[in-house]
């Protein structure tokens, strides 16, 4: 207690929260939370999907949710002077940047305009004395000029002329930060969730640009799932649970484990079990020869064959590929070769006709776009089944009159969200109402109720929490199990791949490096991501 | 390759259709080609300039502005006044520009305000205020004229003392700027005439919009036209600016239906502007345009390929089955029609699109 006195005689820390708490409608998400972060530190902000992380820095970003919902109790401090801010501009204007777990690029600007959007270079000309200043030229050049300059703080190469729809999700992650941090006064970097859309090796340039930017002096506080990145980048971690901060801990004097146990409030087993082998049955997708041309991710020329009630593994390094091939097959983006489902070729470039032969995907850019946010969660669920399957329907008059199952849609929904424990009210909560990673958990579940005969699921544990990756994955096992459903997982997670897989597939420079069942020695996988082919093979033998 | 050609047909589809029936219709009708060179000329000098003013609104993301109306009955108002003072030639039609242009600006103002109200339904919303304006505008010029406005000129005003006559012939006013500067060369033995002043006043209107995408005010009102929600949360004012496009597009509109009118040479007081609106829509339209994306070419060759179609549809419908009556039918229908299968194009598109968008991500069984 006498120490403390010592301590304020230091000038006030950059950002102080002190005893924030936070209800939605009598649902206590944020309990006396309180830290405080000085300049060029990172903060780690940690905890399960829905232990309150977003609503924090709503809050602190003075998003408009906070103050529709009843705002918040607490305090705040900038500098040493409150910082209540009514909307994003304030935060924004008292030099905090925020990088949202939802995009909000415009599709048709181009990297620089996207970074400079509403802050763009402008030059003099007579008529604005007439009309105005909003009638001043835009100096392309300058932006130019400022839009590099603020994506080479970043290392890493985007180009500045690209238009937004036509990026690998990565690069939009990297064009939203670049934009926050192209503005001269920011001085505190929320981000939340930034890696979660990016490879592991993308992730890696990010870390070191975020240490490089915590150098200058900017202050970070960094939500993140993954956290070997945690301990490696962040000065401080505070861990949420429920609401409440459990621990603060320095990275030094701790480990993931020890960090996902606190998290969870129990131990967490660090291995999976692995499958057993199963018998060879017969083929359901054969594909030869395949290019595809998707950005970033472009296939070259691949061949596999899946077979019936197998699940499936797509591994590799980033850009190698490997995304790029269940966008290809599900005709998402350019592709050519051969596939043949089920006895029968398919078209590619025919999304639609994809989807009619009982195929479905869970995309890797599932942020924001996969559900239907002012729905409730069983409607989510079953919605898709409802509509192209005829489920959840009651037929009366020998089929005249359809009537809604809400009883069979709640069971489907509370099947789910016990076994993926998705964190909600009840079935009947608004998806937007539900954290980032539980609403993936709602998206998943939904191809889950669908049970197309072949499933496509790129990245399923992206954004959810580590206490929750075993439930989606052993899910995704008991799915495969008790339907019959194959499964192919792409994913940038060997051991996932390795957990779940019976054999998996590995992609490099666009071409199948190897393919060997799950439970060869992870060493060998990492060769063939290496593209080492011959030394793999001669390991083998 | 194959696949770049197919798209590049289908989104050209609407422009090809109709230069399929143009070279159809064409040897059918039987003129020659100074004629229908000489007719294009005077069709694009003539229209040109409304066509353009639609594209600002496009660009803002408000489809296609029916408020193009309330402009032209604003430079109607002007030229209206640019007679009754007499004042003839070149100054007489910018008199009625300068008048029209504070009208425009009013109208353009209750207007942007009342489509900010109607978010995603412009395109029907300004249609109707059309209507209702219309109904002020005749009010204004049926009762008020000569009565409390002081119009005065006999050649205006009814017999029975106020109100304007239904066909107002503009003296000294009909071809004041297509005949300042013109060019004349023979194509055949048939003598071209080409208005170069009334081309010059297009090219400088292409040249403003083109500078204008490249200002800070059009650079937000390409954001707000993508994505509104994105651009209000970087604090570009969204409302503001979309009274800003429509306020330049009405105030264009009214200079368009100046210079539309001088080439006439006969003003229909109450109908001139109705047909205004729906044939420069059409016109983009048929040039390629949709309602989310319209460019400057996009304007001239709806214009030829629309108005190509008024020239030679009479005749040819006459030649073909003894009517000239189907070839006016033809144009009228037409021009609903496009817009009409426009409207659903765009909403069969957006459908399309956000199904695209949504089918990656959930694992729908159906496109
Ligand atoms: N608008 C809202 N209305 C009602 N409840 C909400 C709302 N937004 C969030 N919640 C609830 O608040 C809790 C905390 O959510 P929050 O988004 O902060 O979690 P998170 O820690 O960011 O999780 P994740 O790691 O999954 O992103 C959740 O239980 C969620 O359901
Ligand atoms: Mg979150």
């Amino acid at each position: 207690m006498t120490l403390e006195n010592v301590v304020r005689t230091d000038s006030p820390p950059l950002l102080k929260i002190d005893g924030v708490g936070k209800e939605y409608f009598g649902n206590k998400v944020l309990e006396e939370v309180s830290f405080t972060l000085e300049a060029g530190e990172i903060l780690g902000l940690v905890g399960e999907n829905g232990a309150g992380k977003s609503t924090l820095m709503n809050i602190l970003f003075g998003m408009p949710v906070i103050a529709r919902t009843g705002g918040y109790t607490g305090r705040i401090e900038i500098n040493g002077r409150e910082a209540a801010f009514s909307s994003p501009f304030d935060a924004i204007d008292a030099g905090i940047g925020m990088v949202h777990q939802e995009f909000s690029l415009l599709p048709g600007f181009t990297v620089t305009e996207n970074i400079l959007l509403n802050r763009e270079s402008t030059k003099y000309n007579p008529l604005v004395e007439v009309f105005g200043e909003r009638i001043r030229a835009l100096d392309r050049a300058d932006m130019t000029k400022r839009a590099k300059s603020a994506i080479s703080k970043l290392e890493f190469h985007i180009d500045s002329n690209t238009v937004a729809a036509e990026m690998p999700v990565g690069h939009k992650q990297f064009t939203e930060i670049a934009r926050e941090i192209s503005r001269d006064n920011t001085k505190l970097l929320v981000l939340d969730e930034p890696t979660a859309v990016l490879t592991e090796s993308e992730a890696e340039i990010l870390i070191r640009a975020l240490r490089n930017l915590a150098v200058k002096g900017i202050a970070m506080v960094f939500i993140s799932h993954r956290l070997e990145e945690v301990v490696d980048l962040c000065d401080k971690i505070v861990v949420l649970r429920d609401g409440r901060v459990v621990r603060e801990a320095e990275p030094k004097n701790t480990d993931v484990y020890q960090i996902a146990s606190w998290m969870v409030g129990r131990k967490i087993e660090g291995d999976h079990s692995r499958r057993v082998d199963r018998e060879d049955t017969e083929p359901i997708l054969e594909v030869s020869h395949l290019w595809v041309d998707m950005p970033g991710e472009t296939v070259r020329d691949v061949s596999f064959t899946v077979q019936r009630g197998e699940i499936f593994g797509i591994g590799g390094l980033a850009g190698q590929g490997k995304l790029g091939i269940a966008n290809g097959i599900m005709g998402l983006h350019p592709a050519g070769g051969k596939v043949v489902f089920d006895g029968k070729s398919i078209p590619l470039n025919d999304p639609a006709h994809v989807l009619k032969r009982d195929m479905a995907f869970v995309s890797e850019d599932r942020r924001g776009v996969g559900l239907l946010l002012d729905e409730s969660i069983d409607w989510n669920i079953a919605f898709t089944s409802m509509q192209v399957q005829g489920r959840f329907l009651k037929s009366y008059l020998g089929g005249l009159i359809q009537w809604r199952d809400d009883e069979a849609m709640r069971d489907a929904a509370d099947r789910y969200i016990e076994l993926l424990e998705i964190r909600c009210t009840s079935h009947r909560q608004r998806a937007v109402e539900l954290s980032g990673g539980n609403q993936q958990k709602v998206c998943l579940a939904k191809a889950f109720v669908i049970g197309p005969k072949l499933l496509f699921v790129s990245e399923p544990t992206r954004g959810i929490d580590i206490g929750a990756k075993k439930l989606v994955l052993d899910t995704l096992k008991r799915v495969n199990e008790e339907q019959g459903m194959t499964v192919v997982v792409t994913s940038s997670e060997l051991e996932e791949l390795r957990a779940v897989c019976d054999r998996i597939t590995i992609v490099d420079s666009g071409r199948v490096s190897g393919i060997r069942p799950a439970n060869c020695p992870a060493e060998e996988f990492g060769l063939l991501m290496m593209g080492a082919q011959d030394i793999a093979a001669a390991v083998e033998r | 390759m194959m696949n770049r050609l197919k798209q590049f047909l289908i989104s050209n589809s609407v422009p090809i259709v109709f230069v399929g029936l143009s070279a159809l219709a064409i040897p059918i009708s039987g003129y020659s080609a100074g004629y229908l060179v000489q007719e294009m000329i005077t069709r694009l000098a003539r229209n040109s300039f409304l066509v353009l003013s639609l594209l600002i609104p496009i660009m803002a993301g408000m489809g296609l502005n029916f408020g193009m109306v309330l402009g032209a009955m604003a430079g109607q108002i002007g030229l209206i006044f640019a007679i009754n003072w007499s004042v003839v030639g070149i100054p007489g039609l910018v008199l009625a520009s300068l008048i029209s242009m504070p009208i425009a600006v009013f109208l353009g103002f209750v207007c942007g305000n009342v489509l900010n109200r109607a978010k995603g339904r412009e395109m029907v919303t300004s249609y109707i205020l059309g209507f209702f304006t219309n109904g002020v505008y005749q009010f204004v010029v049926l009762y008020a004229m000569g009565n409390i406005l002081p119009v005065t000129s006999p050649q205006l005003i009814l017999s029975r003392g106020y109100g304007i006559r239904n066909a107002v012939t503009l003296t000294g006013l009909r071809l004041a700027l297509d005949r300042a500067m013109n060019f004349q060369f023979k194509l055949g033995d048939f003598t071209v005439n080409m208005p170069i002043g009334t081309f010059l006043l297009i090219g400088v209107f292409c040249l403003f919009i083109l500078w204008f995408r490249g200002t800070k005010l059009g650079q937000d009102m390409r954001a707000i036209g993508q994505d509104m929600a994105a651009a209000d949360s970087a604090g570009i004012a969204v409302e503001r600016t979309r009274v800003i496009a429509i306020i330049i597009s009405t105030v264009l509109a009214a200079f368009g239906q100046v210079i539309f009118l001088q080439n006439i040479g006969t003003m229909n007081t109450y109908n001139s502007h109705e047909q205004t609106g729906m044939f420069s829509i059409a016109a983009l339209l048929i040039g390629g345009a949709t309602i989310s994306k319209a460019s400057i070419s996009n304007v001239f060759i709806g214009v030829t390929l629309f108005h190509l179609m008024f020239v030679v549809s009479p005749t040819a419908g006459k030649e073909l089955i003894g009517q000239a009556q189907l070839g006016e039918y033809f144009r009228v229908f037409v021009s609903y029609g496009i817009i009409a299968a426009a409207l659903v194009l765009h909403a069969w598109k957006r459908l399309r699109e956000r199904q695209a968008s949504r089918r990656g991500l959930r694992g729908e069984t159906q496109g």
